[in-house]
């Protein structure tokens, strides 16, 4: 039905561990890289003012004289761990409702359903903008905000895939042989929604990677002078004749970050 | 029968949400928002006590909450949208002004994607496997991975700035469509031709397909006949749910290129905390939505009645 029938196995597992090498290198150069050669993202130094790359800073200076490469370093640690944390979050509060939602069914399926679907009809940017405005510092708003967005699209998955086992034979056995709610969710449950959580929770977490630069990139998300990777990108917009490589480094690295989330999660259509 | 409930109860969920949201909004705005107004209508420049307290003797902005909830949601229901804060202007008149100019955007995006995305989707679905499916495959991976926003800043340095071939910014004249637009188009046609492809494949792939070429129908005819309609189901199923991720585009490429549209006034709204456009807004959005989708079911059920019964 989708490409799984068209490109071979193998295929779909080399994009994906392709998509993961490509998360775990942008990933690396952020946690490992400034160890390897210690800076300050915040330390200005206008004589070096959008100068070029030097032993220093590999990637240049912006035009505060601050190093690129330990600005982005930091923007690429603060946008994934508030994603990742989103995710989980997200995660959990939707793999907890949906199997909720299936095996209770009833009202309780019914009002989940539709604050769910009544969710999806908002675009999750203006979720997280009108939450931002709620809940104080940034970085908590985004965290609540994304989650908010994120969990619908985890609700439903499990919801649908839960009800469909819930409703074979197998889990019928299991319940006549008397086993509890508990063993059945390991043994039925988890084994069928979990390879989809992975998928999910790829698309989540590159939705959220976006969402945070995106707002950056309008002025509404992270403010300055924290290294975030929109915000960056907004900022060094104006010196793009003089110090090309100043923004193209945020660029390349938060599509690299998010084209390696894409193939990890495979080629579920979204 | 049945959509048309669950879709009244959808849009009642949405208008619910949307004003609890707003509410607590206005309730935990972070200092004063007497101050904030004030500032939003006279100038930073220009806000003292006296004037944060004529604003909150105006709004009313102290007070039990509960009451204030339920007046709040009944004014809502109403459709009774209050006032702008900063500008004064009511609600509905200030989102008229501003729909027109992001519902011409988002239709030209739109038009142009259902352009150039199906039917290379289409093509590529016919021949799984071939030249085109590989390189359609590739080159939309490749474009899902870029935000709009980014599609918008690549858009600029390239055309506009290195090239001068485009204005950046601005609005009123025709060429200042093609930036905004491409930056939504070329996401939005990476999505359609993947979803073309597939329903083309699994279509071309079915017994009646075959047996309508068997009976001496040339492909371009089975395609015409029996392909197309089959494929526009999932496409303009589709095409409904992508209404939120092309109003999320929307928002952010109007204020990446100044377009005076509803995204750009959400932004500005939010950023100086007036409520009341912001709810009517998120309100137009939301149940904007639930009409599109509303409008899908049923035409997708005139296409394909075999989704009614």
């Amino acid at each position: 039905m989708t490409d799984a029938v068209m490109i071979p196995r193998s295929a779909g597992h080399a994009v994906r561990w392709t998509g993961a090498a490509l998360v775990a290198a942008v990933l690396a150069v952020a946690l490992i890289g400034p160890l390897v050669l210690p800076g300050d993202p915040y330390a200005q130094s206008l004589l070096k003012s959008l100068s070029g790359p030097e032993a220093a800073a590999p990637l240049g200076y912006d035009h505060l004289g601050r190093s690129i490469f330990h600005r982005l370093a930091h923007a690429l640690r603060l946008s994934p761990a508030i994603a990742v944390a989103a995710v989980l979050t997200a995660g959990a509060t939707g793999l907890a409702l949906g199997t909720l939602a299936a095996a209770r069914g009833g009202w309780t399926d019914r009002v989940l359903t539709t604050l769910a679907d009544a969710l999806l009809a908002l675009p999750g940017l203006l979720l997280v903008l009108i939450v931002l405005a709620i809940v104080p510092g940034t970085a908590l708003g985004f965290w609540a905000g994304l989650s908010l967005v994120l969990w619908v699209e985890f609700f439903r998955l499990t919801r649908a895939a839960t009800r469909d086992t819930l409703a074979s034979p197998a889990v019928q056995a299991s319940r006549l042989l008397g086993f509890g709610p508990a063993y059945i969710f390991r043994t039925h449950i988890w084994p069928e929604i979990a390879p989809m959580m992975l998928t999910a929770a790829a698309f989540g977490t590159a939705t959220a990677i976006m969402a945070i630069a995106a707002l950056g990139f309008v002025h509404v998300g992270m403010r300055a002078p924290t290294p975030e990777l929109g915000l960056m990108m907004v900022e060094l917009l104006p010196y793009w004749r003089e110090a090309p490589l100043a923004l193209l480094s945020p660029v390349i690295a938060t599509f690299a970050l998010l084209l390696g989330l894409t193939l990890l999660a495979g080629s579920r259509e979204t | 029968m049945n959509t048309l409930v669950t879709r009244s109860i959808q849009a009642l969920m949405v208008a619910v949400l949307i004003g609890a949201a707003t509410f607590a909004m206005m309730r935990s705005l972070p200092g004063d928002a007497a101050y904030r107004i004030a500032a939003g209508r006279y100038g930073y420049d220009n806000v003292d006590t006296a004037a944060a307290d004529a604003v909150r003797e105006e709004l009313g902005l102290g007070g039990p909450a509960l009451p204030a909830f339920l007046g709040w949601l009944g004014d809502l229901l109403r459709l009774d949208f209050g006032t702008s804060l900063v500008t004064g202007q009511p609600v509905i008149a200030e989102i008229g002004h501003q729909l027109g100019a992001s519902l011409s955007l988002a239709a030209v995006a739109v038009l142009l994607s259902l352009l150039i995305g199906p039917p290379l989707g289409i093509l590529a679905g016919l021949r799984p496997g071939g030249v085109l499916d590989r390189v359609l495959l590739v080159v939309s991976t490749g474009l899902k991975a870029v935000p709009q926003f980014l599609m918008a800043l690549i858009l600029i340095l390239v055309l506009s700035v290195q090239f001068r071939l485009l204005p950046a910014a601005g609005h009123g004249e025709a060429r200042h469509f093609i930036l905004p637009a491409l930056a939504l188009v070329l996401g939005l046609a990476a999505v359609n031709a993947r979803i073309a492809r597939d329903a083309m494949a699994r279509i071309a792939a079915m017994p009646f397909y075959s047996f309508a070429q068997w009976k001496g129908l040339s492909p371009r005819q089975t395609l015409l006949r029996h392909g197309l309609r089959n494929v526009s189901v999932p496409l303009l199923t589709y095409l409904g749910l992508q209404f939120v991720t092309l109003v999320e585009g929307v928002v952010v490429v109007e204020a990446v290129f100044g377009w005076p549209g509803i995204g750009h006034a959400l932004v500005h709204a939010i950023f100086s905390r007036d409520v009341p456009m912001v709810q009517g807004t998120a309100l137009v959005l939301g149940l904007s939505f639930v009409l599109i989708n509303a409008l899908m079911d049923f035409v997708t059920q005139k296409i394909d009645p075999r989704r009614s019964a």
